[in-house]
Parts: structure tokens; C-alpha cells; sequence
């Protein structure tokens, strides 16, 4: 990986309002350093989709700077500074695996042969050697979200950012992908901002979680993960783990404004 | 990896054609039961064979006269082609600029809409004056209408209904508007056009055949099921209309194979559609 | 994305004034494409009447009114003293539309029947299913001629085979859409009308049924054009005189007389086919209280 800057995000007083007078986000205040793996987390209306699509350049700020790589996050886009990956995998279907892969790569223009080592590559980094000349419709969900994986790192870039994408899958696969992200993200060396509804995902998967409360969306609280690495199955079993995945749970009730009685798992809906 | 879900599956699996041997089997014992039926209820009943003739009676008037009536089917067939070729080759084109172009799009919608709810096969009589009742341009030119507003709409519809995720997926890449139309918006499109092209194909063969009716030369096929109607030839009728039948058919399966070999990667394209 | 809190009342007058400001918009841009289109005829026929091009056709007022001519025509006596030829095709286009009209319902009722049916029978779906389908190949208007000659010399009234015509018409595509939406509910929503034991009554008209009326309402938008493109069809080889058809075969043989007369005739079978098509839309909008999908 080439040496990239060590604040791969940085967001300030972001506010976002629409036109239909909606404030979906107000004076964010962000930092994200190389190789972190941020979750954000919050209730239905909190703007963590809008902020992972404002830091992509998808969607424009009102206000406030957001700089990816150093950059402009417009300018961050253009130079192909991240990879996304959303919870409907969006895979074409007119395009086998191995072409979904290289999408990206034919956009960046990559040559053949550059282009097949790699999709080979990342082929096996999600462990689905064997499967390039499948359809999509032929995988399961899981599958096709690992290809969706591997298509948004097939250009190494420096910041992954990741929309609910095991929110389709059920609880087994989705402790499995999420171990086998751990993995991906370890061997790649990205950044990632991952958000997800779950909170012991989480917990599990990051080093820090930002919780977000909603109407307008702020950033309630930032909990560090001081979970050891690299994260295992037995991690999930851990009493440190329930403790911070009860920290989580009372930010987001505080966030919410009921701080007085116990927050319950399905509050969270 | 633990248990993988899916095999590797070589695409283009024999499996299911098997299937659907056994799937059609219903449909061709009621087709002969159909067929049989018809023809033994006409014999037994002594039914007036003036509407419905036997079906050998029918297979009858072809025979003797197949020379004949193949070649009006023919030439009507051309008709219909040509006025496929032009009308959705017209109309993938204005789909194509109508989506580029939102703005007109937008506002031409509401009139292509009632433009289609126009019966243009009542133009006939003037297309006829325009190029001459014997001129086969003339029916062309009706065919060509007829076809232009299925394909242009349908090819629309492909073109504009590309889920949202995929737009954005493309502007993470840096994608421009070139990009996202080359790469996204036409291949989904293609299943759409589809099947705009295999209603204008039954179409075309049906605006050759009607616009004849209001004039054409005899040695066309609508002409030629007209007059034998008028004069209660009915077999003759019939086989007729059998016969613009099986090009009305082959021509939409010709379409359909076209769809099948450029868009077999659709799973839509697999499961029945109706338009 | 990210969800949006209910909308208060400020913000629902907001929506309310921007929706109307869309209206506005589209219909001044129905009404600059209209005009448009008018200088478009206009500036082909003066233009291709300057030049003298004679491809794809000859150009002069007979095979190109000008259409300030045709509106006129409207006012014109279509017969010596007679009345306004607005008159007698306007009592052609009732007639018409009476035929199609009659043919619409009976066929949509024929065609609901059958797709409930093949609904509940896999059997008699699989049997007949591929016929259905492979008729919407076979020329239909092809037979107008023989059905309504055929049927007239049997003494059946012109108007009713036309009608038989218009039915024959609508009971195909509703058939097969009506079969489409009834299978495509819900497998979830199925189990739990069994969960209510319901009878298999209950669950075609609480389920299904509802489940199914967009599907329906597509079929019906086509079904009334067609519906009305059947009636005319089936008037002309028969020549029924009272309706736009026959209006058509007539004002054909004078058409050079009077090019104006089968112009003006052909404006009211488009206004005609457009209002059975607008009616559906109307009622579909109405019963489902959402706006149609765009096209049939």
C-alpha cells in the first residue's frame, strides 16, 4: 500500500439539511485515522447512511468540510479514494463475477492481464476461487456480498465504506462475514467506516463506535473498543465485550433522551 | 471455506430443459384434444360449416391452394417487417435521446401516452392515399407507427428504471454521465426493449394485415382473407388466417430467440411475461 | 438512506404549493409540444409544397390539410343542408363506443373468470396457459371480417359481433394479467390467511383479488384502446353505417372531394380512443388511490 495521510477522514461542524427542511445532520465533528475500523451506529433518522454518503461524495454537504485523504471529498472521489459496498450487494447481472470484479478496474482503465491477476487475487482474499463464471443470481446473499467486498477493494483503495452490508444476511452468516471482514481488513490494511444497525456487531468489528442519535443527527457519544486484536470467536464471549456492548446500549438510549430507564435490545426499532 | 452454498455451476446447465419437456406435455394433450374435438364435433354435429369449417376442410383449401396463399402471406410478411424495421428502429431512437434528454421526456410522455391509445390503424385510408393503395408502403407505414410506440416505450422504461444503488456505485468510481449510460442504463435496458420488440413484432403482422383491409392488391393476404369472407369461401378464410397466424408466431419467436441468446444472463427473462 | 420524521403541516403545505407548481409545469409543456407539433405540419407542408419534393409522398392540400381545415370541417355540412359534420360523427362516436363499451366489460368479466380459475387449477394452467399466450399472436382483427359478415348473414346484429369483437379483444390480456397478479401475492400473506383458516373464498377476494388489481388495471388501459381499435375495425368490412367505421369507409370513397371530412373523423376516433383510455386511468387512479404506472 502506498504510504497514505494518517487522517484518512476528517469531518467538521458537517451540517446536512434537505430541501424538504429535513435536518438529517447537524455540526458533525469527525476524525478517522489510517487503519481504524469505525462503526457508526444509531436509531431510524440519525443520518448515519446520509454521513457515509456525504464522506463518498455521493450526496453534497450544506455546510461544514469534510476531507478525505487530505483532499476535498469530491476531489477524494474522483481520484477513486475509496471502495463502497452497500447492503443490496448491486451486482450487475448481465456481468459473470469475475467482470463484476473488475468493474472498477475497466473504469480505471487496467489492462487485461492486470486486470484477471487481480480479480484472481481478490477472488481468493473473499474465498470464492472457482466461482468467476457464475451469475449472481446463481450465489446466496452471502456470497454475493463477499463479491461486493471484493470488488470494492479490487483497486486497494485507502478507505472502505460500508452501508449495512450484512443487514440482508441472517446471524450465522452474517458472525461469519463479519470475521472473515476482520480478515480482509487486516491483510489490506484499509480504513474502513462501517455502518450497521447491530450493536454487537459493532462492538465486534471495530475500534471505535460512533453513536448517533436522530432528529437533527449528532453525535451523541464515541466509545473506543479496547477489545484485544485480532478479534476471534471467543471474543463475542468475553466479559469486556457485554460491557461495551452495554456502554453502546445506554449511549444510544441517552442519545434517544430516556437515559433514566434501562435501554432494552429491541428499543433500538 | 466451510460448506459452500453453491457449487461452481458451468453456466448453461442442461437440467432445465428437461424440465420444461415435461411442463408442456398438458398443453399438447389439450391441443390434440382441441384439434380432435373440433373436428368431430363438426362432422358429428353437421355444424354450418360456414364459421367454423372442419379443420380438414381447412387443411384442405390450404393444400390447394398453398402456392397462392403462401405468397400473399409473403408479401404481407414484408410489409410488416419493413414496417417493424423502421418503427422500432424509430423508436429505440427516440428512447434513447427521450432518456438523455429528461426534460423532453418528461414532456412528451403524457402525449405518447395518448398517442398510443390512438387507433392508427384508422389512418389507413390516408396512408393509402399518401403512397398509393397498391403500394405496400403504405400498410408499411402503418406497421411502422404501430411498432414505434411499444419498443420507444418499453426501451424508455429499461432505460430509466436502473435501481438507484447502481447509479451511486457508479459515481463512487468516478463514473460520468457516458459512463453510467454505457455501462449500466443499456445493459438493463435490454430486456425491457425486448420486450417493446416482440409486442411490435405480433403487432406489425396485425397492422399489415388490417391496414389491407381497407384496400391493397390481391395477391395480399389481407385482401385476400377479406374477399374470400365476403364471398363465404370460410375455409379459404380460415387457412388464411392460419397462415398469418404462423408468421405472426415466427416472427415473435424469432424476435424471442434474438432476446434469448443476447439477454439469457436476465432472471426475468426466464419466468413468463406478459405485456 | 436516511429516514425522514413525518412531515408537519408547514412542510405539507410545502408539498401541497410544489405539487401544484409541477402540475402547472407539465401541462404549459403539453401545451408547447402541442404547438409545436402544429408548426411542424405546418412548416412540412409548406416546406415540402415550396420545393415540390414528391418523396416520401406528394404534398398539397389533399393529402395534407392544413389543419386550421380540418378544425374547420367540424362546422362543414357533411351532406347537402344537413347539419355540422360535428353532428353525425359525434353520433357515430356514441355508437362506437357503445359496441366497444359493451365488448370491454363482457370481455374483462370472461377474461377475470378464467384467470380465477386457472388460479386454482395448476393443471388446467399448464393446459391452457400456453394457448392463451400463443393468441395474442394470432391476428384477431384478422377475423373481424368473418365474424361480423358471417354472423350478420345469420341475422345477429352488426353492433352485437362487433361487440363479440371488442370482448374477444379485452378477455386476453385481462385474463393473463388478472393470472399474473393473483399468483403474485405474498407467500407470507398467503400463510397467514391459512392461519386464519380462511376458506378458499375468503382468500380470493380478501387476497388475492386486492393483490391483483394493478396488475388488472394494466390490462384494462390496454383493453380499452383495443377495445376501441375492435370496434372500428369491425365495423368497416361490414360497412356499418352508424358508426365511425363505417363514417371511415365513407368519407374514404370522397376523400378527394373532400380530404377534410376523413381527417376530422380520424380526430374523433383518436379523441375517442383516448377517452376510453383516460376513463380507466381515472377509475384506476381512483380505486387504487396512487398514480398509474406510466404506460400499459
Amino acid at each position: 500500500m502506498t504510504a497514505a495521510p494518517s487522517r484518512v477522514v476528517e469531518i467538521r461542524g458537517l451540517t446536512k439539511s434537505f430541501r424538504t427542511g429535513v435536518t438529517a445532520l447537524q455540526e458533525i465533528d469527525l476524525e478517522i485515522e489510517a487503519r481504524e475500523f469505525v462503526s457508526l451506529i444509531g436509531p431510524s433518522g440519525c443520518g448515519k447512511s446520509t454521513l457515509l454518503r456525504i464522506i463518498g461524495d455521493l450526496i453534497p454537504a450544506t455546510s461544514g468540510t469534510v476531507l478525505v485523504n487530505g483532499k476535498a471529498a469530491h476531489q477524494a472521489r474522483l481520484d477513486h479514494d475509496y471502495g463502497i459496498v452497500f447492503q443490496d450487494s448491486v451486482l450487475y447481472d448481465w456481468r459473470t463475477v469475475a467482470r463484476n470484479v473488475s468493474l472498477p478496474l475497466e473504469m480505471l482503465r487496467w489492462n487485461r492481464a492486470k486486470r484477471q491477476a487481480r480479480v484472481k487475487e481478490m477472488l481468493e482474499l473473499v474465498e470464492l476461487t472457482g466461482f468467476e463464471s457464475n451469475r449472481p443470481w446463481q450465489l446466496s446473499g452471502g456470497m454475493q456480498q463477499r463479491v461486493s467486498i471484493a470488488r470494492a477493494l479490487s483497486f486497494d483503495p485507502a478507505l472502505l465504506l460500508m452501508d449495512e452490508p450484512f443487514g440482508a444476511l441472517d446471524e450465522m452468516t452474517r458472525e461469519r462475514l463479519n470475521m472473515e471482514l476482520l480478515q480482509i481488513w487486516a491483510k489490506a490494511g484499509s480504513t474502513v467506516v462501517f455502518v450497521t444497525h447491530s450493536i454487537p456487531e459493532a462492538v465486534f468489528l471495530s475500534t471505535r463506535v460512533v453513536v448517533m442519535s436522530a432528529r437533527p443527527g449528532r453525535i451523541a457519544e464515541v466509545i473506543e473498543v479496547d477489545l484485544p486484536q485480532p478479534r476471534t470467536a471467543t471474543t463475542r464471549e468475553e466479559p469486556r465485550f457485554f460491557e461495551l456492548v452495554t456502554s453502546v446500549r445506554e449511549a444510544l438510549a441517552a442519545g434517544r433522551g430516556d437515559a433514566a430507564r434501562p435501554a432494552a435490545a429491541e428499543d433500538l426499532y | 471455506m466451510s460448506g459452500a452454498v453453491v457449487e461452481p455451476i458451468p453456466p448453461g446447465t442442461a437440467g432445465e430443459i428437461g424440465r420444461r419437456a415435461r411442463d408442456w406435455i398438458p398443453a399438447i394433450v389439450v391441443f390434440t384434444l382441441g384439434i380432435g374435438l373440433w373436428q368431430g364435433l363438426t362432422t358429428l354435429f353437421d355444424v354450418e360449416t360456414f364459421l367454423l369449417p372442419k379443420p380438414s376442410d381447412i387443411a384442405t383449401s390450404f393444400w390447394d391452394d398453398k402456392a397462392a396463399l403462401w405468397d400473399a402471406a409473403v408479401y404481407t410478411f414484408k410489409e410488416a417487417a419493413g414496417g417493424f424495421a423502421i418503427g422500432s428502429g424509430l423508436g429505440i431512437l427516440a428512447a434513447l435521446l427521450l432518456a438523455r434528454f429528461r426534460v423532453i421526456g418528461a414532456g412528451l410522455l403524457p402525449i405518447a401516452i395518448a398517442a398510443n391509445a390512438v387507433p392508427i390503424i384508422a389512418f389507413a385510408p390516408i396512408t393509402n392515399n399518401w403512397f398509393g393503395l397498391l403500394n405496400p408502403v403504405s400498410k408499411m407505414a402503418i406497421a411502422a407507427v404501430l411498432c414505434f410506440f411499444p419498443t420507444m416505450i418499453n426501451t424508455m422504461r429499461g432505460l430509466t428504471s436502473v435501481h438507484p444503488s447502481s447509479i451511486e456505485l457508479m459515481r463512487s468510481y468516478a463514473g460520468g454521465e457516458f459512463a453510467i449510460f454505457r455501462r449500466v442504463r443499456l445493459p438493463s435496458a435490454l430486456p425491457f426493449m425486448f420486450t417493446g420488440l416482440k409486442v411490435a413484432a405480433v403487432l406489425s403482422m396485425i397492422g399489415a394485415i388490417v391496414g389491407e383491409y381497407f384496400g391493397g392488391p390481391t395477391n395480399a393476404l389481407g385482401v385476400s382473407i377479406l374477399n374470400d369472407s365476403q364471398l363465404f369461401n370460410f375455409p379459404r378464410a380460415w387457412a388464411g388466417i392460419g397462415l398469418a397466424s404462423a408468421f405472426g408466431i415466427a416472427f415473435y419467436g424469432a424476435v424471442a430467440l434474438v432476446e434469448h441468446f443476447t439477454t439469457g444472463w436476465a432472471p426475468s427473462a426466464r419466468s413468463f411475461r406478459s405485456e | 438512506m436516511a429516514q425522514v420524521a413525518a412531515a408537519s403541516p408547514s412542510e405539507e403545505r410545502r408539498h401541497r404549493g410544489v405539487a401544484r407548481r409541477v402540475a402547472a409545469t407539465r401541462a404549459a409543456t403539453i401545451v408547447l409540444v402541442l404547438a409545436a407539433l402544429w408548426g411542424l405540419w405546418e412548416g412540412y407542408k409548406w416546406l415540402w409544397e415550396t420545393t415540390g419534393w414528391t418523396w416520401p409522398f406528394v404534398v398539397d392540400d389533399t393529402t395534407m390539410p392544413h389543419l386550421h381545415d380540418i378544425v374547420g370541417a367540424f362546422g362543414d355540412p357533411a351532406t347537402a343542408g344537413g347539419p355540422a359534420l360535428i353532428h353525425p360523427l359525434l353520433d357515430a362516436a356514441w355508437f362506437t363506443a357503445k359496441e366497444a363499451l359493451a365488448g370491454f366489460l363482457l370481455g374483462a368479466a370472461i377474461g377475470f373468470a378464467l384467470a380465477v380459475v386457472l388460479a386454482h387449477s395448476r393443471l388446467l394452467e399448464r393446459g391452457l396457459l400456453p394457448y392463451i399466450v400463443a393468441s395474442q399472436t394470432v391476428p384477431i382483427l384478422a377475423i373481424a371480417p368473418m365474424v361480423v359478415v358471417g354472423l350478420g348473414s345469420k341475422g345477429v346484429e352488426g353492433w352485437k359481433s362487433v361487440a363479440i369483437l371488442a370482448a374477444y379483444l379485452t378477455f386476453f390480456p385481462v385474463a393473463i394479467n388478472t393470472l399474473r397478479g393473483l399468483k403474485s401475492v405474498d407467500a407470507r400473506a398467503l400463510e397467514l390467511m391459512h392461519s386464519y383458516a380462511a376458506s378458499r373464498w375468503h382468500v380470493l377476494w380478501r387476497l388475492r383479488v386486492p393483490a391483483s388489481l394493478p396488475y388488472i388495471f394494466v390490462a384494462l388501459r390496454i383493453s380499452a384502446t383495443a377495445s376501441v381499435i375492435g370496434a372500428i375495425i369491425g365495423e368497416t368490412p361490414a360497412s356499418i353505417q352508424e358508426g365511425l367505421g363505417g363514417a371511415i369507409v365513407n368519407f374514404n370513397q370522397y376523400y378527394s372531394l373532400q380530404p377534410t371530412f376523413l381527417w376530422a373523423t380520424n380526430v374523433i376516433c383518436a379523441a375517442l380512443g383516448i377517452s376510453f383510455f383516460a376513463l380507466v386511468a381515472i377509475t384506476e387512479r381512483l380505486v387504487l388511490r396512487r398514480a398509474p404506472e406510466n404506460i400499459a
